[in-house]
């Protein structure tokens, strides 16, 4: 028992660091040494995860099979926390502006990016239900941490409706335990192999409230209500982190719970539907509003929820010959690659809205190219990575995903999905227009540019490098989202 | 032909790297004293030369490529090719793959040599000049891209690279009503590739490769689409950029507003990509369907021929009347292809090359005339040929060769198409004569109404052409069109031994169904 401590590392580190640093709060004040201590742990959890990669690890299970320390897990773990070591990197400017609050700023995200993490290797309800509280608690606090009018109201609105969404969440886990007699992802899926037969209806409610549950962690609509005002009122570092972290662990478990647990053929069938419908909504509402939308944060926080919406084709794509391990690599494949590029478009948001006086309004953008070409032509490339253009990381993801849907027979949500990437066009360009083709309406009386933060700019370029990488070399991600998967069917 | 060197590889990516050097020097307003030694306090203007000496460069390397290109052999040439993305356990596999045959050598070469009128025509330009001639050249690495990928992802990637440097030339160095003009073309294209990338997709996954030499019809029956839907979806985005009516109506706005450089790229090379989509991705992979859509493609083709040529004589805007010279004209591609014979698929793939030719030069002419007259519009312009005599010929020239003359390059693509076509689609080719006759109208009465006609002495103070750049321009796209009217065989032996190969097919294809139906 002892020795699963071991499998634990990746996120212990995180919640030991993230203890000190809300002890060290008292006494150590330093913004870079706060930031340093926190990257170095995030650092330490991503080595540690390797150690486990390598070190033949892999397959073990923890605390009698709650948790698992598997190619899968692994591949989340490693990605959420270089989410986390970007927000971190980022948040200089959030940080200069609370002084008094570094060390509580940066344990919450370490906090809840373990959380995050265990999400990910959880192989029961339990486990699952008490990682999410771990990180819904802590971002709730950092959506408001501003404690202004904004991050107030979309702090609040984010912990009611989380609230209600985690009150949904178990409902479906009591109904499934009820009929299963028990919370193991494992058990689940061979009851269900060996007496699901008419309890089909009984099994659907369940999962019924388990995608409304984590779609609203994933920002699914119509779960997608408290996005944009947590986007908007959240420091924009924490923006980023939601829009990236959140999703990809939600994805994560869902795969796990609806590939493992539930996903004999009895059911299969059934929520295929649901995610496709799903699927459908979530790209039409979330690309239907960002395109009304003149804040930047705001749009982005509407199109995170049509890329939900994209992702969710993944789960929809299963067939009966290799469909599902298609649409879950898919799905992995795609959300590395919309990481990088939403944690590149962000970045440079915050670099220009330290200059632009904190403005996110995209009608101020204009002339940027003029200004900053440098931030306007990075902003440009992440914003054309999200419309699916290559060479971009995107544009493998969806070429990808979209494969999956046609080979499991689902070509009209293929095409569904194109026409959004056509109406996402419309929108992702605007930023793009506003800088290159705009003039500036004041352009005699410019403020000299403030020079913005060393991290912040070398974490842009390292995204944006990331961005290119995967859209020029996508073989290595895509050999790694298959192993991930591979761990997951054997 | 295997030069033993990825001259293929080196050919569309030298323009890439051409911009990137570009974008990555100090603009002109940077003080550069080790630049300007000869004009102190006049800096050179270098994006310009080096976009020149790129665009040359490139041109000299398809150049060669024409001349060592062994016209003995079928089959693909300059083969580049590697793995690129192996997920076998899911079956997507994606290699990257380029290459020239007789069908596409023609067109890179056409693209090299417009992007070279294209970088002259816009020796004026003074707006952004770096980020500007750093666009038209990845504009020309995204045409080439398309003309040569053996792979269709890849095709698909270049086809989609071609919208960023077009929406922001349109958007930035446009006219008139740019930005609305810009984003339709985008939403145009991107509606229509997506139905196009669905299309690959179901091929590519029956086919378990997206490489265009190994898809045949035979994997379609393991599509989880109809071949007929596939085909559909595909040649939606070839439609749309084609274009041919109704989805045409992009083409004209983007024209209008698009500086004379785009225009010339646009009408000259990024609409035969429709055209050659048809050819090598439809006809190539499915030529059963293909067969059976021949009527239906030459009935969209003669409507197009017809309705583009009516609409044209309407215009009262010299460039929008170009543009729609085009819809005409591009619907003899479609009466080519459904004609379903060398001669008709060798004349469609000729028409894209010498209205590659023709329009090309027939934008520049009218972009030379609007940086004197500033208006494009008919009405007001009278009588030019006396007070720039020498843009005059060049216009007149072009809108001859623009009409069919005899002994221009223009007629030899068109008569071939007759000639191919008329016996399978008697009643297409009988209506689209007619817009034959209309393209004389239409180009005569134009040019009766600008150039033509007494003296207008508001005109008086136009300079004629009088650049280096200018005089090039117009003298080497007059030579080669001459060329192409006369000697047409230096391009349509390698045309005619391009489409062999799908004729050879379609032709098993009908006789296999004469002899079963």
């Amino acid at each position: 028992m002892l020795s699963d401590v071991n499998l634990l590392g990746p996120e212990l580190v995180l919640l030991v660091v993230g203890g000190f640093l809300l002890l060290a709060d008292l006494f150590l004040k330093d913004r870079r040494l706060l930031m340093g201590v926190s990257v170095a742990a995030l650092m330490g959890s991503i080595l540690y995860s390797g150690v486990l990669l390598t070190e033949g690890h892999v397959g073990q299970q923890a605390f009698d099979g709650v948790l698992v320390v598997d190619k899968f897990a692994i591949f989340f773990q490693i990605l959420l926390a270089a989410a986390a070591m970007v927000a971190v990197l980022v948040s200089t400017e959030t940080l200069q502006r609370t002084p008094s609050r570094r060390g509580e700023y940066l344990a919450l995200i370490l906090f809840s990016t373990a959380g995050l993490q265990l999400l990910a290797g959880s192989r029961d309800l339990i486990m699952v239900f008490i990682a999410l509280e771990l990180t819904s608690i802590s971002q709730y606090i950092l959506v408001g941490f501003h404690k202004d009018r904004w991050g107030s109201e979309g702090g609040l609105k984010y912990l009611l409706t989380g609230a209600v969404a985690s009150a949904v969440l178990l409902y479906g886990m009591a109904i499934l335990l009820g009929l299963t007699g028990s919370t193991n992802l494992a058990e689940i899926a061979s009851y269900i192999a060996w007496q699901g037969e008419g309890k089909e209806e009984a099994l659907m409610l369940a999962a019924v409230f388990l995608i409304a549950g984590f779609g609203f962690k994933a920002a699914v609509a119509p779960f997608q209500m408290w996005a944009p005002d947590a986007y908007t009122g959240a420091p924009t570092p924490i923006a980023a982190y939601l829009s990236v972290a959140s999703k990809a662990a939600a994805f994560a478990i869902l795969i796990r719970i609806f590939f493992e647990a539930l996903g004999d053929d009895l059911l299969a069938e059934h929520w295929k539907t649901i995610f496709a419908a799903l699927a459908t909504l979530s790209m039409f509402v979330g690309n239907f509003f960002a395109l009304r939308q003149n804040n930047i944060k705001r749009m982005l926080a509407y199109s995170s929820v049509a890329q939900a919406g994209t992702l969710l084709i993944g789960l929809a794509a299963i067939s009966a010959d290799r469909g599902e391990l298609l649409g879950a690599s898919g799905i992995l494949f795609y959300l590395a690659g919309y990481t990088v590029t939403n944690l590149a478009a962000f970045t440079v948001i915050i670099l220009i809205a330290n200059q632009n006086g904190g403005s996110y309004d995209i009608r101020k953008y204009a002339g940027l190219g003029k200004r900053s070409p440098w931030l306007a032509f990075v902003l440009s490339f992440a914003l054309i990575s999200l419309i699916g253009l290559p060479p971009t990381a995107v544009f493998f993801g969806k070429i990808y995903l979209f494969e999956t849907a046609v080979q499991s027979g689902l070509a009209w949500l293929a095409i569904v999905g194109t026409i959004n990437t056509v109406i996402s066009a419309a929108y992702y360009l605007r930023p793009v227009k506003a800088m290159f083709v705009d003039s500036a309406p004041d352009e005699d009386d410019e403020q000299p540019m403030p020079r913005p933060s060393n991290s912040v700019l070398a974490t842009m370029g390292l995204v944006t490098a990331g961005v290119l990488v995967i859209g020029l070399h996508p073989s290595l991600l895509i050999n790694a989202a298959e192993a991930a998967v591979a761990a997951i069917f054997s | 032909m295997d030069p033993g060197f990825p001259v293929l590889s080196l050919l569309i990516f030298l323009p890439l790297l051409g911009a990137l050097l570009i974008a990555l020097l100090p603009g002109k307003h940077t003080p550069t004293e080790w630049l300007v030694q000869n004009a102190p306090g006049n800096a050179v203007d270098y994006p310009k030369w080096l976009a020149l000496g790129i665009s040359a460069g490139t041109l000299i390397i398809a150049l060669v490529m024409f001349i060592i290109f062994d016209r003995s052999v079928s089959g693909f040439q300059f083969v580049d090719e590697f793995d690129w993305i192996s997920a076998e356990a899911v079956g997507f596999n994606v290699k990257y793959a380029f290459g020239v045959d007789g069908l596409s050598m023609p067109l890179v070469f056409l693209t090299a040599l417009l992007t070279v009128v294209a970088v002259l025509v816009s020796w004026r330009i003074d707006l952004r000049t770096k980020e500007y001639f750093a666009w038209l050249l990845v504009l020309e690495t995204s045409v080439l891209g398309v003309f040569t990928s053996l792979d269709l992802i890849f095709f698909f990637l270049f086809w989609e690279l071609e919208l960023v440097p077009m929406f922001l030339l349109i958007s930035i160095w446009g006219s008139g009503n740019r930005n609305y003009s810009a984003l339709k073309f985008v939403l145009y294209t991107v509606f229509g590739s997506a139905f196009m990338l669905v299309g690959f997709l179901a091929l590519g996954v029956a086919a378990d490769t997206f490489d265009i030499r190994e898809i045949r019809q035979d994997v379609l029956a393991a599509a989880f689409l109809p071949a007929p839907a596939i085909f559909a979806f595909i040649l939606i985005a070839f439609a749309i950029k084609l274009p041919v009516v109704p989805l045409h109506t992009w083409l004209p706005d983007a024209h209008t507003d698009a500086p004379t450089a785009v225009s010339v790229m646009l009408a000259g090379v990024l609409l035969k990509m429709g055209g050659y989509g048809i050819l090598r991705l439809l006809f190539t992979m499915m030529p059963e369907v293909g067969a059976d859509a021949d009527l239906a493609l030459a009935i969209i083709g003669a409507v197009s021929i017809v309705y583009g040529a009516i609409v044209t004589i309407r215009q009262t805007d010299l460039k929008r009347l170009i543009a729609y010279s085009s819809v005409s004209h591009m619907g003899f591609v479609l009466l080519g292809v459904a004609a379903l014979g060398t001669t008709g698929m060798s004349g469609a793939a000729m028409q894209l090359v010498t209205h590659g030719l023709i329009t090309g030069m027939l934008f520049v002419m009218v972009g030379l005339v609007y940086d004197r007259t500033h208006t494009r519009e008919i009405s007001e312009m009278k009588g030019l040929m006396h007070h720039i005599p020498l843009l005059g010929i060049g216009m007149v020239f072009a809108g001859l060769a623009g009409l069919g003359l005899p002994a221009l390059a223009g007629f030899v693509a068109e008569i071939t198409i007759f000639l191919g076509a008329f016996a399978s689609q008697t009643a297409p080719v009988s209506v689209a004569l007619l817009g034959v006759l209309l393209a004389a109208a239409y180009i005569l009465w134009a040019l009766q109404r600008t150039f033509f006609g007494p003296r207008d002495e508001k005109w008086s103070h136009l300079p004629d052409a009088n650049h280096w750049s200018e005089f090039t321009i117009i003298g080497a796209l007059m030579a080669l069109i001459v060329l192409l009217g006369v000697y047409p065989s230096i391009v349509m032996d390698l045309l005619e031994m391009g489409v062999e190969p799908i004729v050879t097919e379609l032709e098993a294809v009908v006789s296999a169904g004469a002899g079963g139906g």
